[in-house]
């Protein structure tokens, strides 16, 4: 079965500036929905996309909720539930758990960032977006999903900022 | 291999030479290479043989005679976790100091990680004798109501390795998946197939990176003080104990500094000929050694200074025994092994206060051979030494290192070998995406490269 695709048009730029110039335009001409490909993180770019700050934060922050919780707890109830005297300490031994306690800290808290990375990064489907293996070499991409009779307009204002090809998909 | 050019940090391919140079090293290996597999495969499998044999026999065989019941596996498991630390050092606690050296090195360092906590992990289960029970170590609900003494650093130490191995694993493949997307682009066929598989839809959208990089930062986070934990809690198997030469409360830090010396170690063992092997001479240069180099000297001065505490606090505590093992340690029946470690780690490190010598890879690569076998020897002389001379004299003997001990040794090194040299031939050694970062985009109003 064929994927649908998006309609838009696509985009490659050598420039870094040109990119930034064309992210810039479009965003004043209302696009917000662009998807950017670069081969590595860029700081214009991201500058350009003013984008909010990424809330895989809140995922790590449970996580390590989680872990230390289930680290003190799973010590004391075990303790408890099979009292064992060990050198004259008390049975639920907590300064003896923290060790434990800590590990499960950053286990569960770098699980659940993982978690949280890829949750996060498939809840904007990038299904039917056209894609171009340079993108992961030395181009940056920029497609811009669109209606056809605005794909004139926008393919304009992409040749105009120095693009390198343009191209339009499901016309 | 002799002084090399200086280089200037910042990489200066473009970014199309790094993917061609990075593909470059996954291409048809040479024979020498098959040549090292080769060899390690043996390695791996006279280690085998020699744990079928232990299984067989039992823990005899390894020379084990009370009070001496730690002997070669359990050095070597701390030897194996400590060659571990190096990798997260770099990747995580390097990368949060921002510390540009440490893209060009990162990817081989975590893989080795990855691999020696691998490696470790073998020990304790060869260690403990009945091997097909060794889940007895985790909770799990069982028939006999039976729960884990959590009071005792044993258990700290499974908890602490298999977290260290999970997440040290899960930080080696986030940072695979963008360089793994890279080589599906560029490579045909089966190849192409497996690569797409590997990554898992990566495309570098600007909504895969803003979760990415994010996520990538919280992991490191994370991992800086798990490094920091993990040879700390190590060491307590020792320190919470009351055998003289282990009852000490420098002991954390102490192995902490001890570990990252000894991984940074194994990484210019590896490194060196590794770069010549995979041609990438020039994206690995001076500039990396040298900074590999300064911090092999830090931990190697902290070492010196822990192993001279570790005199001058015997000497202090009035402590009978406590001065009885230090004493044997420099002039009792293991005297050798213990000059062996003041000597390669103490002195040999302070070698590299010299420029010329931290530049130049054949001295480094020599160097580094005798931190690996000074990092042994000093838990060696930890371990079985200090068991070796405990509360009751006439117990007192030299440890036997049996035929098994090096059976399972020269296996524990195959075994890693075999692992990182698979490694290096399927995945970018060289983390394509983050040279890219530090490499800027060209700028149509000039700049860039």
């Amino acid at each position: 079965m064929a994927r649908k695709t998006v309609p838009g048009v696509l985009a490659s730029f050598v420039h870094v500036d040109s990119a930034v110039e064309a992210i810039g335009g479009l965003k004043a001409r209302g696009f917000r929905d662009l998807t950017v490909y670069t081969a590595a993180p860029n700081h214009e770019i991201e500058d350009a996309l003013d984008q909010p700050v990424s809330w895989v934060r809140l995922f790590t922050l449970i996580g390590g909720l989680t872990g230390v919780t289930a680290g003190f707890a799973m010590t004391v109830w075990m303790s408890n539930d099979w009292p064992l005297l060990v050198g004259g300490k008390p049975i639920a031994a907590v300064p003896a758990y923290v060790a434990i306690a800590f590990e499960l800290t950053v286990l569960y808290g770098a699980l659940c960032t993982v978690a949280g990375m890829i949750i996060l990064s498939l809840a904007k489907s990038l299904k039917g977006r056209p894609y171009h293996p340079l993108f992961s070499d030395d181009r940056i991409g920029i497609f811009v999903p669109c209606p056809p009779e605005q794909t004139p307009a926008v393919r304009e204002l992409l040749a105009r900022a120095g693009s390198e090809e343009v191209t339009v998909h499901g016309a | 291999m002799t002084a090399i050019a200086h280089e200037a940090h910042r990489p200066t391919q473009t970014h199309a030479e790094v993917t061609r140079d990075v593909l470059g090293t996954l291409q048809t290996p040479s024979r020498g290479y098959y040549l090292a597999l080769f060899g390690a495969v043996a390695m791996f499998l006279v280690g085998l043989g020699t744990f079928v044999m232990l299984l067989k026999e039992g823990l005899g065989l390894a020379g084990y005679t009370p009070p001496v019941m730690w002997s070669v596996y359990i050095t070597t498991f701390v030897f194996w976790i400590g060659i571990g630390h190096a990798g997260t050092l770099i990747s995580a606690i390097l990368f949060l100091f921002r510390s540009p050296w440490r893209t060009a090195v990162y990817r081989s360092t975590e893989a080795m990680t990855v691999f020696a906590v691998m490696t470790a992990a073998l020990f304790p289960i060869i260690h403990i004798g009945r091997q097909w029970v060794f889940y007895w170590l985790l909770p799990y609900p069982n028939q006999r109501f039976l729960w884990p003494n959590f009071k005792s650093p044993l258990l700290w130490d499974v908890f602490a390795i298999t977290t260290y191995f999970t997440v040290s694993a899960t930080f080696l493949v986030i940072g695979l998946v963008p360089d793994v997307s890279a080589i599906r682009d560029k490579v045909t066929g089966w190849r192409k197939a497996i690569y797409g598989l590997c990554s898992v839809g990566w495309t570098g959208a600007d909504s895969q990176w803003r979760h990415y990089t994010r996520g990538y930062l919280y992991l490191a986070a994370l991992a800086t003080p798990l490094v920091l934990s993990v040879h700390s809690v190590v060491s307590w198997d020792f320190a919470m104990a009351i055998i003289p030469g282990w009852h000490g409360t420098i002991f954390a830090p102490y192995f902490v500094a001890g570990a990252i010396y000894s991984g940074i170690g194994m990484v210019l063992t590896l490194l060196i000929p590794l770069r010549r092997v995979l041609k990438v001479e020039h994206m690995l240069g001076e500039y990396h050694f040298d900074n590999l180099a300064k911090l092999t000297l830090l931990t190697g001065s902290i070492l010196f200074y822990a192993y001279a505490m570790e005199y001058f606090v015997a000497w202090y505590s009035g402590n009978t025994f406590e001065q009885a093992t230090f004493w044997r340690r420099a002039f009792g029946p293991m005297w050798w092994a213990g000059w062996s470690m003041i000597i390669c780690n103490a002195f040999v490190s302070q070698l590299l206060w010299f420029r010329k010598i931290r530049t130049n890879l054949t001295a480094l690569f020599v160097i580094s051979i005798f931190i690996n076998l000074g990092m042994w020897f000093e838990r060696f002389v930890i371990i079985a030494g200090s068991l070796s001379n405990d509360f009751l004299p006439n117990k007192w003997h030299v440890p036997a290192i049996t035929w098994a001990d090096w059976g399972i040794l020269l296996g524990s090194f195959g075994w890693f070998l075999m692992y990182f040299l698979l490694f290096a031939r399927t995945f970018p050694v060289v983390a394509i995406q983050e040279i890219k970062e530090m490499i800027p985009y060209p700028r149509k109003r000039g700049g860039g490269h």
